[in-house]
């Protein structure tokens, strides 16, 4: 071996190491950050916590955790459907021209408009214009706006970077082009649309300036109320239901007189971390599941 | 021996480019047909009319008549059904990401066989009759993707014989594969000769005198010789014919 040759190849050694490790430490920066923060957070906020902070009364968080969960329920499930669709749409059928891509600037310009235009449309609209009071389902029609981009656009990614060898072996057995998109398509993308959705769940669990006007800055629930037209049951969406995001703003600005209100909110701001924490644990675990079935065990 | 496929004055463009020429020929029964030439002379292309993949790209324009058992496949058959009746097999491996039952089953399960019973015995005939059954029989429920590229190649053709097709195309099936891979391909084209019509396209020349009784020769997207395998590999009757094989180019 030369002289020039080994002292390249040195080169190329030192080089990739140094790039090793530079990776290696942003990757490390990250992780720390989240632990950092997330540590805070939960640690900050049990401390925080005094007997009857979790009752399902106005003295404690209950209420709001439910309507936090239960407004994600029904934007997931506006938005999800719609966005898997539009998103099986824009990969699909719709092809490349002047009009698609016009849509496809319309979908990314939708993700990045501020929540709070979000929130003050929805007010136009939901409220305003239908003549209703502040309720949790305009609540979660203002955030699944919010999430259908995301999840239309993993949707339309997933499907996009399938190989193309899938669609025509499905076509060349005679199946139709639904069946090829239901039956191989969609199921192959299933784990990259759960991140979509997970992402999707996160802004409703998160969002707060949306809500501010549409799903209220109340709630009062009577939990022996089943009687879904009455306003204080708790599974009626079309009564005022404050989250647990709008509760820590409302703590920590209007609600600032209640003596507690830093320890409830600081409370609140662990147990919202909490259950982003389990949503997304529990939903990638069950796409995990669901791949195996489907796509079978690794060899 | 009958046709199966009569092709008449068959002419392709994609857009402006004239691909396939004025093709006239016929691919008779339960025989293996081999389509040979040079990268880029139209076999693949004038394949995929066969069985009308070609209608899943655009810009493609189509003249000319074929004709299976006779019924126009363009004018009076649904592509749908037609490809229920001739299978394919593609060059690159191209399993789904299911399970290797799932894959073989995938075609019964769209033409509405739901028993598991049925399905089973599907799964075992077909595995069976792409020879692979042995080796898989032990792992159904695991990932298709795991396998090697020959297994792959041989669990595509059970998946396609699963639907109990009448013609099987074979596009350059072994081009990613092994010689061992490839010699077993060809062996179980000839075993299943008895029971479909299989129409391959190769630009290996040994396999289309090893496996095929007839072959036609492309060049440029026109047919210049089609004839009796053993004919037209020991007289070729056209001088491009000789030339190529020959090994002269290609």
């Amino acid at each position: 071996m030369s002289e020039k040759l080994r002292h390249r190849i040195q080169r190329a050694k030192r080089i990739n190491a140094l790039m090793t490790g530079v990776f290696t430490g942003i990757g490390g920066f990250f992780l720390g950050l989240i632990i950092v923060l997330a540590g805070y957070i939960i640690i900050h906020g049990l401390m925080s916590y005094y007997p009857g902070l979790l009752s399902f009364t106005s003295k404690g968080i209950g209420n709001q955790l439910f309507n936090t969960v239960y407004l994600v329920f029904w934007a997931l499930l506006i938005s999800v459907p719609l966005g898997v669709l539009a998103g099986i749409y824009m990969a699909e059928y719709a092809g490349d021209t002047k009009l698609t891509r016009f849509i496809r600037v319309c979908i990314e310009s939708l993700s990045s408009l501020p929540s709070i235009v979000i929130g003050l449309f929805g007010y136009l609209v939901f409220i305003l214009m239908t003549g209703a009071r502040w309720n949790l389902f305009a609540g979660a029609l203002a955030v699944s706006i919010l999430s259908l981009p995301s999840v239309t656009t993993t949707t339309e990614d997933a499907m996009r970077s399938l190989p193309k060898s899938y669609k025509a072996g499905s076509m060349a057995l005679g199946a139709t082009h639904w069946v090829t998109i239901v039956k191989v398509l969609l199921p192959a993308c299933t784990p990259r649309i759960v991140t979509g959705v997970i992402l999707a769940a996160g802004r409703g669990f998160g969002e707060a300036a949306a809500l501010l006007y549409t799903a209220g800055q109340s709630t009062r629930i009577v939990w022996n109320n089943w009687n879904l037209s009455s306003v204080t049951c708790p599974l009626n969406p079309f009564r005022p239901g404050e989250t647990l995001a709008l509760h820590i703003w409302v703590m920590r600005t209007e609600g600032a007189l209640n003596p507690n209100s830093e320890k409830i909110a600081n409370f609140s701001a662990a147990v919202l971390v909490i259950i982003v924490l389990a949503f997304s644990m529990t939903a990638r675990y069950l796409a995990g599941r669901y791949g195996k079935k489907q796509m079978g065990e690794k060899a | 021996m009958s046709s199966k496929f009569s092709i008449n004055a068959l002419n392709l463009y994609y857009g402006e480019f004239h691909a396939l020429k004025n093709i006239t020929l016929d691919i008779p029964e339960h025989e293996i047909t081999a389509l040979i030439g040079p990268s880029g002379c139209g076999k693949s292309t004038f394949l995929k009319t066969l069985n009308r993949m070609n209608d899943l790209e655009e810009g493609v324009r189509i003249e000319g008549k074929v004709t299976l058992d006779g019924t126009d496949i363009y004018k009076d058959m649904d592509a749908i059904e037609l490809r229920k009746r001739v299978g394919m097999v593609f060059q690159q491996p191209n399993p789904f990401p299911k399970s290797i039952y799932e894959n073989v089953a995938y075609g019964p399960r769209i033409n509405g066989i739901h028993r598991k019973q049925e399905l089973d015995e599907i799964v075992e005939r077909s595995l069976r009759q792409a020879a692979i059954w042995d080796e898989l029989k032990d792992r159904l429920n695991k990932s298709a993707l795991g396998l090697s590229g020959g297994q792959q190649q041989r669990l595509c053709i059970a998946r396609t014989l699963a639907v109990e097709p009448e013609v099987i195309l074979m596009d350059e099936p072994t081009s990613a594969l092994d010689p061992i891979s490839t010699s077993r391909i060809e062996d179980l084209a000839i075993d299943l000769k008895d029971k479909y019509t299989i129409v391959i396209v190769t630009h290996n020349m040994q396999q289309a005198s090893r496996i095929s009784d007839n072959t036609a020769f492309f060049l440029l997207g026109e047919l210049i010789e089609y004839n009796n395998t053993e004919r037209l590999f020991s007289i070729p009757a056209d001088k491009r014919t000789e030339d190529y094989i020959t090994g002269r180019f290609g």
